[in-house]
Order: structure tokens, then C-alpha cells, then sequence
């Protein structure tokens, strides 16, 4: 027994003896040690967040659409601060001194808070300030500079899409745990959508400092440093000679301009107008409120969000559902005596009469579409209206209305399409016959459409009856992105049917003078646009003026949709503008110099202001 | 099962120091992981929240082992839990995830769960098992076969799973073989020596001969039996020994001569070495001359270590010792991390820079620092007060487990005791001296303090099993 208590109390002294160590070794590290005293005056350590440089954005032919410039954030410690030449400051830094002094103040009042943290003091410093701020830096203690890559713009082109970068604000980091205050993120549009790409890694600098605030030197030369990797270069669709064209074409205009190529669903331009300029997008924190308070919204994306009844380009939606439900055939002839007279009644204009199909399409007629739409409501087919209804939604569904088309646009809307609910609310269960949901048969009432959604339709009948999900990425040089925007979503109507309401649209532009075709201004010789006016009634005054093409005829390479707020008919503005788009994009130059001229020069902006 | 009185029996004193240091862990996590975006204590979606879990969670653990577990299961159960736990272990290579590029962790739903850790218990409960069988002799071969087996099979499975760290912590069974009666020479020497090559490697041959020296006045008491006169010279001798080198600034000692530091050194404990071999002449005993040559031959072993290591070894052979050893695998990222480590707790100066005020340790720049360098946050904001108090409450659980556990009169108790004592004492030696820089960084977990569940958990249910076996002693 005697013998185990010894071995015990031997244990229990090695114990004690590292026990010892530990003390006498804290006791050197801790008091005697002063290489280890960090104060206020001799800190060290500093570490220098390197800021990756974030992705290029180029467009379809590898062009520059958002690059990167160097910027410089002046960071600052509060608690190493000294006194100091606050007017010296702001001269450097072309600043205001009295918000200057408070701005220090606070700082001063809860330095013991912000601890040793640095925090942004100036953002986004030019060079030239960072240069003189440099050459005195050493009379600013607890001041230091940090590079940040900002955005430049080479095109004056896509703002809206490309969208804006800004500091992460509070509810941000709350939700993405991975970031810290003062880094950057994309908070629209193609920044947004493929943040995760684009924003590269962080890394950062460890400096050695002495008392006056100069990096003395890089500790162990950088062999703890840790490299920033930037981000990943972005290829979007878009092609930026046409999108900036686009953007001329919509200038003084409210509305949407969106074309697609039916092949591949790549967007080649999106302009929702009016938008954000690009010189005011590398710097949006300063400009950011004028646009928000600006009564045009330069920050809603019209092309992606706003529901607009479609008008009478839905008719070649209603054609296509009459010929698959077999209510009328390509030869079926109704007259039209200039207004459709059950009930109270549709309003026509004058054409020649009777048409089929293809002239219907041609001349726009609505009384053919009223009779039409009534047959595919009440087929006997069906046991019901609702159930009639519900079967013309299902088709009109399938051309990708009423839903979000998917799109990698990070603000998409889904327009709106209405159900039977919506009608047994508006007139009571069963009360309603096709009769009263006679609108759709044009394109207006209860229908919402984005001009994404009337792109789109344009692509589907260009492409015989399916689309591609509409993206305005093609893909990343390193990284295989977008896999999920390969697949043909067809529509419930069979290739065939397509052939007439095409034909309707090819001879709507290209049909001789005096033919009653309504949108001959968009003609352009050679390049067999096909296309379909909309003149869209809506409760905002004037008429809004549509038009939905696609060119050439076999094989198509585009496909357009024009959105003209208050410009009245679609032939008016609507149509010429989507063809000069064409046209560019086609034949890369414009013979119709005129009618360009009086496109870009057109300013509509007092129609809507003046309602 | 237990009486109501004789719960007034449970070691209250070991508690107290349990509900310290888990305490110390949870407020150490939150200032390391502290910012201030989320500055509750009890937000769930950082470290501190889920180590509250963890803490209340682990008195739950306490609380059914205290009063809802029949202890004589884990007498009976003992062997079946050492066979499940190795399969665990095995399990865990195939069904695991990598973290850190070891494969030790399972993850179920939200919760990760390492083996490794709950494996010490039950490697403790069959050798308590074994040890304490009538038949069994621990210096029979067969014995020692038998015991090495139990020890070994899941230290191959944990290498296997590149864990080096957890599985030197089975180096902490010799202790407790040790009072079963192994000879106290192989523990002397084995330790002498692995220390030695230890603190050569990762400070230098200065403080090598230091702790030598120390080592060797400790054990000339110890074997003289008179440990606390030696202890007292100890204590006047170290400081002389640790400022030798300043000798060299005294221009009344020295002028301007320039002598490397371990000369000083020498100067210093040549008195006593002297000293020590008169009286050794003197006495003619075995045991002084056993003292001597020991010394002697460490400090050869010292400097070869030192020589071989940084004048022999190409680089690449270096590194492959290191890795093989686990010292500084990541030669980097481990440096750094020391270095960062011994900055912030340097920084901490006396009394420290208070709650939430450290600056070293709010940066996310140093890996694990809630996890096995959370003794860093202690360092930098509670200062040497903070740390010493700390070291104390170690040192007072380790030797009143000890002590506990001398006094069983159940061998199964005993040894279950000190292997918990042994094995506390071998994470705290580790980790403490990592953080300090005396020792290589080896990526355990510093006992109730550092974040995890898995840990936590096990050693919640290692010490209340303890304190549960130990209230039989009143029956």
C-alpha cells in the first residue's frame, strides 16, 4: 500500500511539475516578454483584406460589357487615432469639414465598441487622392488604404441587366453568413444572378508597422499572406452593338425591347427603358436615391416585370388554340362588318371582308378572333365553360404565360393569366359564359403579359412549336454553368398549325400597299420578317403600342418583341423599331436612314407624363 | 441503486470545477467568434449558441449517468462497449466525413459526432475490466500482450483515420499501468526521453537543458525522499536559470563578452552539478551516479537531436520526420498559428484586456480558434491571471481524481479513475503547451473549455461515471 502511494504521489508531482512549467513559461510570455506587448502604439500585426478583382462580364462575342478599375477605400482605426489636420483631410479628399469632425466624433464615442476593427472612413477614392494621401500618411495615424476593384463600363450598354454592386448591407449578411461589412455584392441583374461566379475568393496582407503608422515591411516577406483569387469571367448572351443600338432605338421612350434567338433562348438584347445609365452604375451609393426617386422607375426592369395586356399579338395565340382544338381550319371565312355585335359588342376596324385565317392574322381582324374564341370556349368537347375555359388555359399556359419562364434574370415576374376562380368571383360561381371573358379574345381584360413573355411567343412560333428557357448567359471560359437551359419546352400545339399563323404574319408585313396588312412599316426587303402588331387598350390613357417578329422566315436567327408605352398603334412605333433592330442585327447596317432618324428622335415620354 | 442521503456524498468539488470550465469555454467562444452582427449569446446560428446546447445538453448526460445508470453495467457491459466502439472507429473510415482531411467525423442531420472520442471510455472500461480480473497478472507476458492489444487496436484504427492527435492521447494508459505496476523505469525513461526530442524540436537546446535540470533536481529529491527541500531549491534555481543569458548585459558580471545562451546556462547550473557529484562521491550511492549519467546522456541527446535535425537532414527529410511524428504537418499554416497563439496570449500581459476587448484573437484569420486554440482567447483577454487559474482547476481535478481514485476499494474504480486523471492531464498537457509554444501542434481539444460535442459529450460522461462509481465507496 505504501508502495502505490508513493507511485500516486509520484504521478501527482509530474502533474504539478508541468503544471509549474505552464505557469513559468506563461509568466515569460505574458509579463516578462515584451516583444509579445501589444499596444495601441506598437501593433504589430496588421492585417490588409486583399480584395479579389470580381469576374468580367463580356457579352456574345467575348466584348468587354463590365470590366474592373481600381479604386482605393481609406479605412480607419479609431482607436489609433490621433489628433490630426482635419482640413489637410478633407482637402485631400475633397470632403466637407464639419461632417468630417462629427463623423470622427462618433467614431471617438464608441471606439472602445469598434475595438481595433478598421472601418471604411472614404470609399471609393480615386488614384490621384490615394496618391497624395500616401505622401502624408504619415500625419494620419490610424488612417491606411485599402485597393477595391470597382466596375467600369466600355459599352454605354445593359445597365439594367448587368445590374448594380454594392456594400453588403445588414439584412444581407444576416442571410449570407460567408461575407463581412465592406465587401461587395451584386444586388441585380447578371452581378446577382451569378454572384457565386463572379465574386472570387478574399484574401489578405499581414504587415509589420512601426509607431508612426508606416508598413515598416511584409511580415516574413508574405509567407503567411493568402493570395485573393478573382473571380470568374461571366458570358452573357447579349450582343452589345445591339443592345446599345436598342437602347438608341428606346431612347425618350417608355417600354421594353427584348430579342431572343429561337435556336438557343439566349437573350441578345433586353432594354427596359427608361434605364440606368452605365456611368452612374460603378458609383450607384451617390446615385442612388435620385433613382429610386425618379417617377419613370429607371430601376424596374419593364422587360422582365411588368404585366401589360398583350392586344391583339395574343390572337396568333388564339389562332394557333382554335386550329389544334379543330374550331376553325386554315380556309374557315368569317365577314366582319367593322364591330363584332353579340352582347355589347367588339369594336373592329375597316378591312376587306371575309377573311381566313391568314388574312385575319394580316389585317388583325378582332371579329374573327371573337367567334373563334367563343367556338374554343363553348366546344361541345367539353361538358362546361369552366371546363372549356380551363382547357384554353392549359394551351395558353403551355406557351410559357401567366408563370416565371425561369429565366437567370433575378427579378423575373410571372405576368398574371386568369383562372375560373377570377371569373366566379368577378360574376359569381357558374354565372359566366364565354361571352363575358370576351377580352381574350384579343389580348386584353384579365390577361398580364412581361414583353420577356411576348419575346418569347415570338421565339416559339419562329421555332415551330417549342422554346428554350430565355437566359441571358451562355456560360463562364472555366465553369460549366446553365446545363438546366438546353431543353425544348413544347407547346400543346402541333408543328403544323404553326404554318398558317405564320404565313398570316409573313404576309402582315410583307404584303403590297392597299392590302389591308398592318404592319407593312416593318418591312425590310430580303429579310422575311415575319411579325404582329398590338394596339393594347389600357387604363393609363393612350394605347400602348406592340409588335412581335421574327426574320427570316426559314430558319429563323431572331426573334423580337416590342413594348411601346402610350405610343398608340403598333404599327406606329412599335413595329418600325423591332425591325430596325432586326435589320442591324441582320445585315449589321441600316439602309432605312430616314425611319431610324425618326425612331431615335421620337420622344413619347410626354404621353405617359402628360395623362 | 442509491440511497436519497447518500447523493450528498457526490464529489461536489469536481463539479465546481466541471461548471467552471465549461462556463470559461462558452464565454471564450463567444469572444472568439464574437462580432457584431450577431451579438446575443444565445444565437444559435454561431459557435456560442450550439455550445450552449452542448453544455445543457451535457448536464442532461451528467444528470442520467448520476442518477438513472446502474453502475454495475458498466462492469458487465464493458467488453461489449470496447467491441462496439471499435467497429465505430472502423465504420467511420467508410460512412464518415473528411473534415480537416481526417476521416473521423460521422455527420448526422446537423450534428457531427467523432468516435475517437467516445473511445477512450471505452478503451478505460476494458482495461479496468481486464486489469481488475482475479487471474490477471500485469507483468506476465501474456498480461502485457493483452493489455497492448486492447490499447493498440484502436490507436491503428485512429492513425488510420489520420487522427495522430487523438491517438497519442493513448499514450496517457502508461500512467495508469504505471500504479498497476509497471516498473517506474520505463515510464521515466520513455517520457525523459520523448520530451526531450519533443522540446528540443519545437523551442530549443537551451530550454531543453533547463527542463533537464529541473527534471534532475526533482528526481534527486524524489529518490533521496526529500522532495520539498529539492522542490524549494527548484523554485530559487529557475528564475536564476531562466535570466542566465541576461548575465551577459551585467557589464559588472561580464563586460562585453558575447557567450550563445546555453553557455550561460551551463555557468548557472554548474554549482549544482558539482555539488551533486561530491555528494555523490561522498555517499557511494547507486542512485546519484543513475542521476548523473542520465543527465549526462540526455544532454548528448539533446544537442544531436539539435545537430542532426537542422545540419544532417536534408529539408525534405525533415519534413518527412515532422509528418511522421504529426508535428507540423502543415508547416505553414501550423507555425502561424503558434505564432498568432503566442502573440495573443503575450498580448493579455497581467490581468488581460477584459471581455470581448481582444484584438488577436476577433480576426478569422487563425483556423481553429474556438476549437483547440481557444486557450489563446483565455490568454489574450484574462491575462496571466486568467491563465494560471485555469492551469490551477487542471491541476486540481487531475490530482483530486487521483486521489479519489486511490481511495476505491473496487480495482475497476481505481483504474477507471486514473485513467480518466491520465488522460485529462495528457489533453491538457498538450494543448495548454501547443498554444504556449512548448509543444508541436497536435490538433486535440482542450477538456470542457474547447467548442465541439463530440468531445464535450465524452468527457461529461467520463468524469460522471467517475463520480458515480465513486459514491459506491460510501456503501
Amino acid at each position: 500500500m505504501a508502495f502505490d502511494l508513493r507511485k500516486k504521489n509520484r504521478l501527482i508531482l509530474g502533474a504539478i511539475v508541468i503544471a509549474t512549467i505552464f505557469i513559468v513559461r506563461l509568466f515569460s510570455l505574458q509579463i516578462m516578454n515584451q516583444e509579445y506587448k501589444v499596444t495601441a502604439e506598437n501593433n504589430a500585426y496588421r492585417y490588409v483584406i486583399r480584395y479579389p478583382a470580381r469576374g468580367l462580364i463580356l457579352d456574345r462575342n467575348r466584348k468587354i460589357l463590365a470590366g474592373n478599375d481600381t479604386a482605393y477605400d481609406i479605412m480607419i482605426t479609431p482607436y489609433e487615432v490621433k489628433a490630426l489636420d482635419t482640413a489637410d483631410l478633407c482637402r485631400i479628399f475633397d470632403l466637407d469639414i464639419v461632417e468630417v469632425r462629427e463623423k470622427l466624433n462618433e467614431y471617438r464615442r464608441n471606439r472602445r465598441r469598434i475595438g481595433y476593427q478598421s472601418i471604411p472612413f472614404v470609399k471609393q477614392a480615386t488614384s490621384r487622392q490615394y496618391a497624395l494621401f500616401m505622401e502624408k500618411a504619415y500625419k494620419f495615424p490610424g488612417f491606411s488604404g485599402v485597393s477595391r476593384t470597382i466596375r467600369n463600363y466600355p459599352y454605354n450598354a445593359g445597365a439594367n441587366l448587368l445590374g448594380y454592386i454594392a456594400e453588403a448591407d445588414t439584412a444581407y449578411l444576416r442571410a449570407n453568413p460567408g461575407y463581412r461589412r465592406g465587401d461587395y455584392v451584386g444586388r441585380t441583374g447578371i452581378e446577382q444572378s451569378y454572384e457565386h461566379i463572379i465574386k472570387g475568393e478574399k484574401g489578405y496582407s499581414i504587415f509589420l508597422r512601426d509607431v508612426h503608422n508606416k508598413v515598416k515591411s511584409s511580415f516574413e516577406d508574405g509567407k503567411y499572406d493568402l493570395e485573393a483569387i478573382p473571380g470568374k469571367s461571366i458570358i452573357s448572351s447579349i450582343d452589345a452593338e445591339l443592345q446599345q443600338y436598342g437602347e438608341m432605338l428606346m431612347n425618350n421612350k417608355i417600354g421594353s425591347l427584348v430579342a431572343i434567338e429561337p435556336s438557343t433562348g439566349e437573350i441578345l438584347t433586353l432594354v427596359s427603358s427608361p434605364g440606368i445609365d452605365v456611368t452612374k452604375l460603378a458609383t450607384i451609393n451617390r446615385h442612388y436615391n435620385e433613382l429610386v426617386n425618379d417617377p419613370l422607375k429607371p430601376l424596374f426592369n419593364r422587360a422582365v416585370m411588368s404585366p401589360y395586356p398583350p392586344g391583339s399579338v395574343f390572337k396568333l395565340v388564339n389562332a394557333l388554340i382554335a386550329l389544334e382544338e379543330g374550331v376553325i381550319e386554315s380556309g374557315t371565312k368569317y365577314s366582319c362588318s367593322g364591330r363584332y355585335n353579340v352582347g355589347r359588342g367588339v369594336a373592329c376596324h375597316p378591312h376587306p371582308s371575309p377573311t381566313d385565317l391568314t388574312q385575319s392574322i394580316m389585317m388583325s381582324c378582332n371579329t374573327y378572333y371573337c367567334i373563334a374564341f367563343r367556338d374554343i370556349i363553348d366546344n361541345p368537347k367539353y361538358k362546361s365553360v369552366t371546363e372549356g375555359f380551363s382547357r384554353w388555359k392549359e394551351m395558353v399556359e403551355s406557351f410559357g404565360f401567366g408563370k416565371k419562364l425561369g429565366t437567370d434574370f433575378p427579378s423575373e415576374l410571372g405576368g398574371n393569366l386568369p383562372s375560373t376562380d377570377t371569373y366566379d368571383k368577378i360574376h359569381g360561381k357558374n354565372r359566366w359564359r364565354s361571352l363575358s371573358i370576351i377580352s381574350l379574345a384579343i389580348g386584353q381584360g384579365e390577361i398580364g403579359t412581361t414583353p420577356l413573355h411576348l419575346a418569347n411567343l415570338a421565339a416559339t412560333i419562329a421555332n415551330r412549336g417549342y422554346y428554350i428557357v430565355p437566359h441571358i448567359v451562355k456560360g463562364s471560359p472555366d465553369t460549366l454553368i446553365n446545363t438546366q437551359y438546353r431543353e425544348r419546352n413544347y407547346t400543346l400545339v402541333d408543328t403544323n398549325n404553326f404554318k398558317k399563323v405564320i404565313e398570316g404574319m409573313y404576309l402582315a408585313v410583307n404584303s403590297p400597299p392597299g392590302s389591308g396588312a398592318t404592319a407593312r412599316r416593318a418591312a425590310v426587303p430580303g429579310l422575311d420578317i415575319c411579325g404582329k402588331t398590338g394596339t393594347a387598350q389600357n387604363p393609363h390613357g393612350r394605347d400602348h403600342s406592340v409588335f412581335i417578329c421574327f426574320a427570316p422566315r426559314d430558319n429563323p436567327k431572331i426573334a423580337v418583341a416590342a413594348y411601346i408605352e402610350n405610343a398608340g398603334f403598333g404599327a406606329t412605333w412599335a413595329a418600325p423599331i423591332a425591325s430596325l433592330l432586326i435589320e442591324k442585327y441582320l445585315n449589321k447596317e441600316i439602309k432605312r436612314l430616314q425611319l431610324e432618324e425618326e425612331m431615335m428622335q421620337g420622344n413619347l415620354i410626354g404621353n405617359t407624363l402628360r395623362r | 441503486m442509491i440511497r436519497a442521503n447518500e447523493y450528498k456524498k457526490i464529489d461536489w468539488p469536481l463539479i465546481l470545477c466541471y461548471l467552471i470550465l465549461c462556463f470559461t469555454g462558452w464565454i471564450s467562444i463567444f469572444s472568439a467568434v464574437y462580432d457584431q452582427e450577431h451579438s446575443q449569446i444565445l444565437d444559435m446560428s454561431q459557435r456560442y449558441g450550439m455550445q450552449f446546447i452542448w453544455i445543457v445538453s451535457s448536464f442532461v448526460i451528467a444528470f442520467l449517468v448520476i442518477f438513472s445508470v446502474n453502475p454495475k453495467l458498466y462492469t458487465t457491459l464493458a467488453w461489449i462497449i470496447y467491441g462496439g466502439s471499435i467497429l465505430l472507429l472502423i465504420a467511420v473510415i467508410f460512412f464518415g466525413i473528411e473534415v480537416n482531411g481526417s476521416n473521423s467525423w460521422f455527420e448526422i442531420g446537423p450534428v457531427r459526432f467523432q468516435p475517437a472520442e467516445a473511445s477512450k471510455i471505452a478503451t478505460t472500461l476494458a482495461l479496468a475490466s481486464l486489469l481488475s480480473s482475479y487471474s490477471f497478472r500485469l507483468k506476465s507476458t501474456q498480461g502485457l500482450i493483452k493489455v497492448g492489444l486492447i490499447i493498440l487496436v484502436p490507436v491503428a484504427i485512429i492513425i488510420l483515420q489520420k487522427e495522430t492527435g487523438s491517438a497519442l492521447i493513448y499514450g496517457a494508459f502508461i500512467f495508469m499501468l504505471y500504479r498497476e505496476g509497471l516498473s517506474g523505469w520505463v515510464l521515466t525513461l520513455g517520457i525523459l526521453a520523448i520530451a526531450l526530442f519533443l522540446i528540443t524540436l519545437s523551442s530549443s537546446p537551451f530550454f531543453a537543458i533547463l527542463t533537464l535540470f529541473s527534471l534532475m533536481i526533482i528526481a534527486r529529491g524524489v529518490l533521496c525522499g526529500r522532495a520539498v527541500l529539492h522542490l524549494f531549491i527548484l523554485a530559487l534555481y529557475l528564475p536564476l536559470m531562466f535570466f542566465s543569458p541576461m548575465l551577459g548585459n551585467l557589464p559588472l558580471i561580464a563586460g562585453n563578452i558575447t557567450l550563445p545562451q546555453e553557455a550561460w546556462l551551463a555557468i548557472t547550473i554548474a554549482p549544482g552539478l558539482i555539488y551533486h557529484l561530491i555528494s555523490a562521491i561522498k555517499s557511494r550511492l547507486i542512485i546519484h551516479w543513475n542521476i548523473l549519467v542520465c543527465f549526462i546522456a540526455s544532454v548528448f541527446l539533446i544537442f544531436s537531436v539539435e545537430l542532426v535535425f537542422e545540419k544532417v537532414l536534408q529539408n525534405h527529410q525533415k519534413s518527412r520526420i515532422e509528418n511522421l511524428l504529426g508535428i507540423n504537418v502543415d508547416l505553414k499554416g501550423a507555425g502561424y498559428n503558434v505564432h498568432q497563439s503566442m502573440i495573443a496570449i503575450g498580448s493579455g500581459g497581467f490581468s488581460g484586456k477584459g471581455f470581448l476587448q481582444g484584438t488577436q484573437t476577433k480576426f478569422n484569420f487563425v483556423p481553429e480558434q474556438s476549437t483547440d486554440f481557444i486557450f489563446c482567447t483565455i490568454g489574450e483577454e484574462w491575462g496571466f491571471l486568467g491563465t494560471s487559474f485555469i492551469i490551477f482547476i487542471y491541476l486540481f481535478m487531475i490530482i483530486r481524481i487521483l486521489n479519489l481514485a486511490e481511495k476505491q476499494k473496487d480495482v475497476f474504480n481505481r483504474i477507471f479513475g486514473y485513467s480518466l486523471s491520465s488522460i485529462l492531464f495528457m489533453h491538457f498537457f498538450i494543448n495548454i503547451g501547443m498554444t504556449i509554444g512548448i509543444m508541436p501542434v497536435i490538433g486535440i481539444p482542450l477538456p470542457f473549455v474547447s467548442y465541439g460535442g463530440s468531445s464535450l459529450w465524452s468527457f461529461t460522461l467520463f468524469l460522471f461515471i467517475f463520480i458515480r462509481l465513486d459514491l459506491n465507496r460510501w456503501k
